[in-house]
């Protein structure tokens, strides 16, 4: 209802306003010679001023620009493949040297290691002599106690029993017999000793 | 005053009457809304040619129409319409920036007066004419007979066709004039309606109204557009004449 109502004001005052706007308009103004000359004078004036001013000054500006930004846009895409190429270069040259040096370093590394064990091992060879000759010597040391003790020990067995004897008879004993007879004894003794 | 949607065309003169030999040149609100484009075209064209590689939004929007009209008149006209780029870039730059000055509450549009459009035009045909008639001589009145034709058709085809490229500028003027009234008309009768219908039923004109403004700009654009491509058109066939 109120939608129709709304309609019918809105149709009522289209044709009010038409009816209206028809009675109080005089037709076009653009038929209207009076200004035609002064139109024409201030398109002409306007126009042909704006058309010299871009095609003289503006334009080969603009056109210039492009220009340049193209050329400029071709040369930055030329120097950036050549740079391009020089850094695939580089980064080959680099792959190269870091194998270089890897195998170099491992060439190194193994010399070193040799030289190192054969150092170790000359080194246990003169341990080795040396603790032979000290073996040695000290065998020979040995041996030489071994004698000298033995000739002490009979010795000192002598005066023991001399003063012994001494001691237990009250008279001295003629020393060459004790001494055969000491040494004689002893010599069994070290026979049962080393098992001789 | 404001309800008549003609009032809007009205020209009067502004500043004092200039006549020489009798012949009335007053500056008119026509005048001052074709130098406002002008100086308006030129401005922004002008801080558009900085040199800089990278470019600004101003020297973009510049280089982009630049591109735009160059590539419209290659594809329409061809390599050979190259020296008229100018003339081309004028002309759509001063038609659409009339449109689009006209598109502003209480300015004039120059473009919506048949005298304007028409000495345009008429510029136009007269230009075309003699620039085919300099590039082939009178080979370019072959232009009349197109090839395939059979012979009894010929002598109607040929009336036709001379009636249709008489008419051209006529149909070029008229087409951008009466687009550009009859939308400004549309849109003054609709804002007439606003006011008229008040608070209540106001509402629905003042829709029609806003929608009808952004159609506007946009016919603004493509008629300023149409004018230039159709001198392209006409311009290719007074430089490669093959019908």
């Amino acid at each position: 209802m109120l939608k129709k109502i709304i309609f019918q004001f809105l149709a009522l005052s289209l044709i009010f306003t038409y009816s209206a706007q028809s009675a109080e308009s005089g037709g076009m103004p653009q038929l209207n010679p009076e200004f035609w000359i002064s139109q024409i004078f201030w398109l002409v004036l306007t126009f042909g001023l704006l058309f010299i001013i871009l095609s003289k000054f503006i334009l080969p500006k603009i056109s210039n620009n492009l220009e340049t930004r193209k050329s400029q846009i071709l040369e930055n895409i030329e120097t950036a493949d050549k740079q391009r190429e020089e850094t695939e270069k580089k980064v080959k040259e680099f792959d190269k040297i870091i194998h270089d040096t890897k195998v170099e370093a491992k060439n190194f590394f193994n010399s070193e290691r040799q030289k190192v064990l054969d150092d170790i091992n000359n080194k246990r060879l003169s341990l080795e002599k040396d603790i032979e000759k000290e073996i040695i010597k000290a065998e020979e040391e040995i041996d030489q106690l071994k004698k000298t003790s033995q000739e002490k020990i009979t010795k000192i067995a002598i005066e023991t029993s001399s003063d012994l004897v001494k001691q237990l008879i009250g008279e001295d004993i003629n020393k060459s017999s004790l001494s055969a007879i000491v040494e004689d004894l002893s010599k069994k003794e070290m026979e049962k000793h080393n098992g001789i | 005053m404001a309800a008549n949607p003609m009032y809007q065309f009205n020209v009067y003169r502004i500043g004092p009457e200039i006549k020489i030999n009798n012949i009335d040149i007053s500056f008119t609100n026509a005048s001052l809304f074709m130098v406002i484009s002008s100086l308006a075209i030129l401005i922004i064209f002008n801080l558009g040619t900085k040199r800089s590689i990278i470019p600004n939004k101003i020297q973009l929007l510049s280089e982009l129409s630049y591109s735009f009209i160059s590539k419209m008149i290659s594809d329409t006209a061809g390599s050979k319409a190259k020296p008229y780029f100018s003339f081309i870039f004028s002309l759509f730059m001063f038609v659409l920036f009339c449109n689009m000055f006209g598109m502003i509450p209480y300015s004039f549009t120059v473009t919506s007066h048949i005298i304007v459009t028409f000495v345009l035009a008429a510029f136009i045909f007269i230009g075309v004419t003699i620039i085919g008639f300099i590039k082939h001589g009178l080979g370019y009145l072959k232009l009349f007979v197109p090839s395939g034709v059979p012979m009894v058709l010929l002598p109607l085809i040929v009336v036709i066709e001379i009636i249709s490229y008489l008419s051209r500028p006529i149909s070029l003027s008229v087409r951008l004039f009466a687009n550009m009234m009859a939308g400004h008309t549309m849109m003054k009768v609709f804002g007439g309606f606003v006011v008229s219908l008040g608070i209540v039923g106001g509402w629905l004109p003042l829709g029609f109204s806003v929608a009808l403004t952004g159609l506007e700009i946009l016919v603004a654009f493509l008629q300023a557009y149409v004018f230039a491509i159709l001198t392209c058109i006409y311009l290719n066939d007074a430089l490669n004449l093959h019908h």
